[in-house]
């Protein structure tokens, strides 16, 4: 619980925090290509778009709700005569069955839903890290054998496998860490492969070869000439990471397999589907957890669409091409009415 | 042709990879499935037989004296005559009938269901990609939305506004009760009539995923040269986007199908759980609330073996689309 306050700021800091700083000197007009040249460091940010603005906002508000919610609200557990009330002025999200106010617990489910994704997250990018930038750095038997290794994860299907070992261990030991770590191993495939793919590509670079045959170390070559080509990649692969694991584990909790000392906004969508929220028509209750899971879950998309632009320029190029056609139709059309 | 048997020998490799972690995660996590199975097994009326006893072992691990390169041997063996134990839950049925009886039902489900989310997926993308900038394609980014919502949650919105206000579709089950399973044409009319809110919810929730893909790729591939070339000779903008751009563009969206698949199958087993639906997801949940191990091992297996079965179909024939896959040999 402690640890999530810094932990949540690197998660907004990677993609979000450098982007808005940068954002003032580029929003009004960019300057016509050619004329300064811009920093190295900065062809690595995004460039502001509406869309990445949009995802912008729905991240910090979902871990406002997340982060800042849980001081602001009432005790969630703490029931009340108020049963399956509709939304009113003194439970903005209406109560659960029991009275609970669904607000108070949609803000510590939030924090529990982040924290594990989080957790998930940076292991899940770490292994894949591992196997595919590792696997394809050293080449031969050993990238056969990974890349093998983690197209066979790929195939077979992860949330039964998931439900398959939550099963097996008992629901005493079914801890937050056992979850994090289960739903990171079978996540961290897919990522692998998108990494040894691009590895593949910056190891048969000269500077990395110049690098290696001078004699430097594996970890020095992959960390300062390997590392930095990748990094865009591996953001929007940890972004990719969050949003499965977050859905992961909302599906788990929802069978009622997730970890038994959390809450998050899967057991409460647990408790709504065991409470009949839905045969009793209490919207108010299942609604909001899942709209905060697909509300975060596409900021992080809209986040990693501009990460996106940066992997693969073309996409850019579309993009400001179609607006420079814009900006050329509405400037004759301006010449057109002036006339 | 050599491509074909390089498929056929990842798929094997895959195959005994997910009978190995079948026959190991038992066996590597803590608790002592064997006794608690057996336990259950007497409560619902069964006898426990050492030999019964020494099945579940093969299966599960335990208290056997055998190595565990025997134990592996007798699993294995097993597992190729069919013989996957009985199961807790249904007892006294075999899983392996339990797994018989509940799998076309997810089969047919999942594979219509996919099937029609990735023809729309690709086609809208297509249309979407060809021209890039309308407003129809500054929406796009929209439908991460979709891709973001989980299935059951999906599901659960789904019932409440079809079924229970507007009432048009029944919210539980796959099938009209009264009704005897068969192939008469009342009984596959009620089965599509309670499949549809199930279908429905893994079309929309797995759609923007085609799409998003498919709308990527058709703006890259439309930046080719032969596509200015098609262009520069006059063709038919009809033509170009069709034989030209999306065919090109098309390829990463079918390579990439086992990625899809995995997530829509794991987003159906949640999902039945919403509709009670009788499909292998709602069975092996039930497996896993009543410790019915045997029936959760063997539902796993035979939903990888799906899985794979179908990867492997959609691997060959993306040989036969794409000749370079061929040629590299």
């Amino acid at each position: 619980m402690t640890n999530i306050g810094p932990d949540v700021q690197v998660a907004v800091e990677g993609p979000g925090g450098p982007v808005e700083t940068t954002a003032p000197t580029d929003a009004p007009e960019p300057r016509p290509a050619g004329t300064r040249a811009r920093p190295a460091w900065r062809m690595l940010l995004p460039t502001m778009t509406p869309w990445l603005a949009t995802g912008l906002v729905l991240i910090a508000g979902v871990v406002l709700l997340g982060v800042v919610g849980p001081y602001l609200v009432g005790d969630p557990d703490a029931i009340s005569d108020v049963g399956l009330a509709p939304p009113s002025a003194e439970h903005w999200l209406g109560t659960t069955q029991t009275g609970q106010d669904v607000l108070a617990q949609l803000a510590y489910a939030t924090r529990g839903s982040l924290q594990i994704g989080l957790m998930v997250g940076v292991l899940a990018t770490l292994l894949s890290a591992f196997f595919g930038i590792y696997g394809a750095y050293l080449g031969g038997a050993a990238d056969e054998g990974f890349s093998l290794l983690s197209n066979v994860f790929l195939v077979i299907p992860g949330l039964p496998l998931v439900i398959v070992i939550s099963g097996f261990v008992p629901r005493e030991s079914r801890g937050l860490w056992t979850i994090a770590v289960v739903l990171a191993l079978t996540s961290w495939a897919a990522s692998a492969r998108v990494l040894r793919a691009q590895t593949l590509s910056v190891r048969s670079r000269d500077y990395v070869a110049a690098s290696r045959l001078s004699g430097e170390k594996p970890w020095r070559v992959i960390g300062v000439e390997i590392l930095p080509n990748l990094l865009p990649v591996l953001a929007s692969q940890f972004v990719y990471a969050v949003i499965a694991a977050i859905l992961g584990e909302a599906g788990l909790s929802f069978l009622g397999l997730g970890a038994s000392n959390a809450s998050t906004l899967g057991t409460m969508l647990f408790y709504a589907q065991n409470g009949f929220a839905l045969p009793l028509g209490a919207w108010w209750w299942f609604v909001p957890p899942g709209l905060v899971i697909a509300l975060f879950g596409m900021g992080l998309s809209l986040v990693n669409f501009s990460i996106d632009e940066i992997i693969n320029p073309r996409l850019k190029n579309a993009r400001t091409a179609r607006r420079r056609a814009n900006a050329a139709r509405r400037a004759a059309r301006r010449t057109e009415a002036a006339r | 042709m050599n491509y074909v048997l390089r498929k056929l020998g990842f798929y094997a490799v895959a195959l005994w990879a997910a009978v190995t972690l079948n026959f190991l995660i038992p066996r590597l996590l803590p608790g002592n499935p064997v006794d608690i199975l057996l336990a259950k097994l007497q409560q619902r009326g069964g006898t426990v037989t050492p030999e019964t006893r020494e099945a579940y072992s093969a299966l599960l691990g335990g208290d056997t004296t055998d190595s565990l390169l025997q134990q592996y041997g007798t699993y294995l063996s097993n597992l190729v005559h069919g013989d996957l134990g009985v199961s807790v839950t249904y007892f006294p049925t075999p899983v392996s009938e339990v797994i018989g009886t509940s799998m076309p039902w997810t089969v047919v489900l999942v594979g219509i269901a996919t099937v029609l989310a990735a023809t729309i997926g690709v086609l809208l993308g297509a249309f979407v990609g060809w021209r890039p900038g309308t407003w129809l394609d500054s929406a796009v980014p929209l439908t991460t939305l979709l891709a973001a919502v989980p299935y059951f949650w999906l599901a659960l919105v789904l019932v409440y506004l079809l079924s229970r206000v507007l009432g048009w579709f029944p919210s539980q089950g796959g099938y009209d009760v009264v009704l005897d399973p068969g192939w008469s044409p009342e009984f596959i009319g009620s089965a599509i009539e309670y499949g549809f809110v199930p279908a429905l919810t893994i079309v929309v929730a797995s759609i923007g995923g085609w799409l998003l893909g498919m709308r990527n790729m058709m703006v890259s591939t439309l930046s080719e040269d032969y596509v200015l070339t098609a262009r520069a000779k006059g063709l038919p903008h009809g033509q170009v986007m069709r034989n030209y751009a999306a065919r090109n563009a098309v390829l990463p969206s079918v390579a990439g199908f086992a990625i899809s698949l995995g997530f829509v199958v794991s987003g159906s087993v949640v999902t039945e759980q919403v509709f009670s639906y009788p499909g292998i997801g709602s069975r092996l949940l039930a497996a896993v609330t009543n410790n019915d191990y045997a029936l959760m091992q063997g539902v796993f297996l035979f939903i990888t073996l799906a899985v794979l079965g179908a990867n492997l179909v959609v691997d060959l024939l993306y040989g036969l689309i794409d000749p370079r896959t061929r040629a590299k040999g």
